[in-house]
């Protein structure tokens, strides 16, 4: 933001007694303004992607070979661990608390948030969780190395000391995302602006207001799952040791409950924000607003009973197994009712290929892939075979990363503009998103084939017959690593300077964010807009 | 304007945290009543009334130590077969391989798991925690019989002991676990927070599944 366009903003809004933003760090430790905020959460999660994706580098450097060369097992554990908390607490969830945070005022009419001091809070604590989080690994015995699923008795009984501290700083991240959840929740219930009903609202709203909910009822679940750990571990509780009436594999059953939520809770906003990438670059309405509405309840409500898809092989009787394995499929239903919306969309639009289309459309391909490998690993008999082999990191990573990722940037290259009011280099861009279609798909397409033929996950070393396609793997895995810092450079090119950005920065672009200037004044809908 | 709906956001908050605590006692209540984790009963059961003499069913043993728990355990025969309903004896050897006294704890499991509420005890050493001398030889006795309803599709079931080293845990909190219905409610809690809680978790657990 330069000073004179900050400037015109704050003598536009002079009249109804606002000020600008303070100077300095005590203008970002301070603030309570939704846009602030926004950029720290996105600034925040951005960071966590690059150190969690420097630990894939470790795991993929050290698999690049089979052998052990590099890092010692109990290191490369911690690394799998640690890179999978980062990345789903640290850079999937902040970013899409950061868009949230931006983006729902202002596609409602709100001024801002509904509790601006409670949405500094949940920000600022969340440094501290992963402070504490990366500090564990320089301690001595390390940081967690049990799975980001911490499953006991891998966390209790044969975890290290430092367990405490991987404890607390899940604690904290729960704290922060029920904070940003009630308060998104309360800013849409409450704040619409005149005219906004229900059925009018964006979909990135609605997907927002779901996840939200989501958020509320899963976290506290895994919050109460790492208590039980904690007591188990320091305070002679028994709730996962059979040696004391508990059983381990109630551990699972917990976790899980929280778990599949969870990766809901990581998709469903980047459905809204393809929901609104698509339409402006077809230049054409949404097709099935409603049913987009419906099938993310029904997403949403479907996710709290197909948990044990997780647990196949741990024995459960077979009404289990074939209950869990319909619930599971039945979700591809409304799933399958977006993907349809999304190319109905683009069904003879006029379509134009800017960045964000470019990852909308890529997103859209490769996280149905995704999809269809979830299906493979619902089938329960097959499930037996792909159980924790790299074919379900294959599927996790294919909706995880050319998913939410993938929808993220997509985002951050729709709204990048508006944020800073400057168009980012769009040739640079462009290398950035084609480098990394083709290097995530050289990373983890061969990860179906190794998974099918039998390689474990979470191990360091492998059976030869895998080497050829292992070193394919780790060096899309480089390409995809560095394709990323191009990413980084455009930002940030992009906040020091560039073309000027007009309010409505894409012809197709629809909606309240596209009708206040550009960069977004630091106040916006003080008087709340007329909605039609 | 915003406090109501703050209200019951964070109420719902509260709400799923005691309802992921909540589902500890829900879990043992619904393996209970389907039988569905293997975990058997330990309390000891009345003899059957009924016998099914047409039917034949194989019962095997195994045992394995937790850890480095020092124990050994052995059943006289590694497997029998029985008709359901009768009643039949299997003698046990247990050691303590270790040169100091240690407390053992067996937690049995029946596989194929819906097999285990099928599979009654009347004397188990897994019903008690068992004192054992440095190196000291124990013998036991365990009866039990198979469930005259025991389904049809199942014709061999195993017993399996794991058995724990637990001398370095509060023994009586541990013991109120196990038997609570020889502690009053509170007694064996102590002192120990954390152990009070579970204590009561579990009494409740059996509080409800035993009537
Ligand atoms: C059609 C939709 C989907 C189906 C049918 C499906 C099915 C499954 C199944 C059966 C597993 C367990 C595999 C195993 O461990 O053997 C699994 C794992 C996983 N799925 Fe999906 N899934 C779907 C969509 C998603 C989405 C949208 C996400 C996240 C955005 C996701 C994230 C994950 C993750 C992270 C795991 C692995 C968890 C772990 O063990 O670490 N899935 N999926
Ligand atoms: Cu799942």
């Amino acid at each position: 933001m330069t000073s004179s366009t900050q400037q015109a903003a704050l003598d536009q809004e002079h009249d109804h007694g606002h000020h600008g933003p303070a100077t300095g760090i005590k203008r970002w430790l301070f603030t309570t303004n939704h846009k602030d905020i926004g950029s720290l959460y996105l600034l925040f999660s951005l960071l966590m992607f690059l150190i969690g994706g420097g630990m894939a580098m470790v795991i993929r450097a050290e698999l690049f070979q089979p052998g052990l060369q590099l890092v010692d097992p109990h290191f490369f554990n911690q690394m799998t661990t640690v890179h999978g908390l980062i990345m789903v607490f640290g850079a999937v969830m902040p970013a899409f608390t950061g868009l949230a945070n931006w983006m729902v005022p202002m596609m409602i009419g709100a001024p801002d948030m509904a509790l601006p001091r409670m949405n500094n809070w949940s920000f600022w604590i969340l440094p501290f969780a992963f402070l504490i989080l990366l500090a564990s690994l320089f301690m001595e015995g390390g940081g967690p190395a049990f799975g980001w699923t911490f499953y006991a008795p891998l966390s209790t009984t044969y975890s290290n000391d430092n367990t405490a501290l991987f404890v607390f700083a899940v604690h904290i991240m729960g704290v922060s995302s029920i904070m940003g959840a009630i308060n998104v929740i309360v800013t849409i219930v409450n704040m619409r602006a005149p005219g906004m009903t229900w059925m009018k609202l964006p979909l990135f709203v609605w997907t927002w207001l779901i996840t939200a909910f989501l958020l509320i009822a899963v976290m506290p679940v895994l919050a109460g799952a790492v208590t039980m750990v904690l007591t188990d571990k320091y305070f002679g509780t028994s709730f996962f040791d059979a040696a004391g009436g508990g059983d381990p594999v109630m551990f699972q059953h917990i976790f899980w409950f929280f778990g599949h939520p969870e990766v809901y809770i990581m998709i469903l906003p980047a459905f809204g924000v393809i929901s609104t990438i698509v339409p402006t670059f077809s230049r054409k309405k949404l097709f099935g607003y409603a049913s987009m509405v419906y099938a993310t309840s029904s997403i949403a409500l479907l996710s709290f009973i197909v948990w044990a898809h997780h647990m196949f092989t741990t024995g459960m009787p077979l009404a289990g197994e074939l209950f869990f394995m319909y619930a599971t499929m039945l979700i591809s239903v409304p799933t399958g009712v977006k993907v349809f919306n999304w190319v109905a969309t683009m069904w003879r639009g006029s379509i134009s290929f800017e960045v964000p289309m470019l990852f909308a459309i890529a997103f859209i391909v490769l996280f149905t892939l995704g999809g269809f490998s979830g299906l493979m690993l619902a089938i329960t008999p097959a499930d037996f075979q792909y159980h924790d082999t790299y074919f379900v990191v294959a599927h996790f990573h294919y909706v995880l990363v050319t998913g939410a990722v993938f929808s993220i940037m997509a985002a951050a290259y729709y709204w990048l503009p508006k944020w800073t009011g400057y168009m980012y280099s769009e040739t640079l861009a462009k290398w950035h998103f084609w480098l990394s279609l083709i290097s995530v798909n050289i990373l983890f397409f061969p990860m179906h084939f190794v998974g099918l033929a039998g390689m474990p996950r979470r191990i360091p070393d492998y059976a030869l017959q895998f080497a050829d396609f292992n070193a394919l793997i780790s060096i899309g895995g480089f390409a995809f690593g560095l394709s990323q810092l191009l990413f980084v450079a455009v930002v940030f090119k992009c906040i020091a300077g560039g073309q000027r950005a007009p309010a409505k920065v894409w012809d197709g672009a629809e909606g309240l964010e596209w009708e206040v200037a550009s960069p977004a004044p630091y106040h916006t809908f003080s008087t709340p807009p007329e909605v039609k | 304007m915003h406090t109501p709906l703050l209200r019951k956001l964070v109420l719902l908050v509260l709400g799923m945290f005691a309802f992921a605590f909540a589902l500890v006692p829900l879990y043992d209540v619904f393996c209970d009543i389907t039988g569905l984790n293997g975990k058997v009963e330990l309390t000891a059961a009345e003899a059957s009334e009924e016998q099914d003499l047409a039917r034949l069913v194989d019962v095997s043993f195994t045992t394995h130590t937790q850890g480095q728990a020092p124990f050994k355990v052995k059943a006289a025969t590694y497997q029998v077969t029985v008709t359901p309903g009768t009643l039949t004896e299997v003698n046990f050897t247990a050691e303590n391989l270790s040169g100091e006294a240690r407390i053992m704890q067996a937690i049995p499991s029946v596989s194929p798991g819906m097999a285990a509420k099928y599979l009654h005890k009347l004397a188990c050493f897994c019903f008690d925690q068992q004192s054992m001398q440095a190196r000291q030889k124990m013998s036991f006795t365990l009866r039990f019989y198979v469930d005259t309803e025991l389904p049809n599709d199942i014709a061999e079931l195993t017993l399996a002991y794991t058995l724990y080293d637990i001398t370095d845990r509060n023994a009586a909190a541990y013991d109120a676990l196990l038997n609570p219905a020889k502690h009053s409610r509170h007694s064996a809690a102590g002192k120990d927070y954390a152990q009070s809680i579970q204590a009561a978790v579990y009494q409740q657990i059996r509080g409800i599944s035993h009537g």
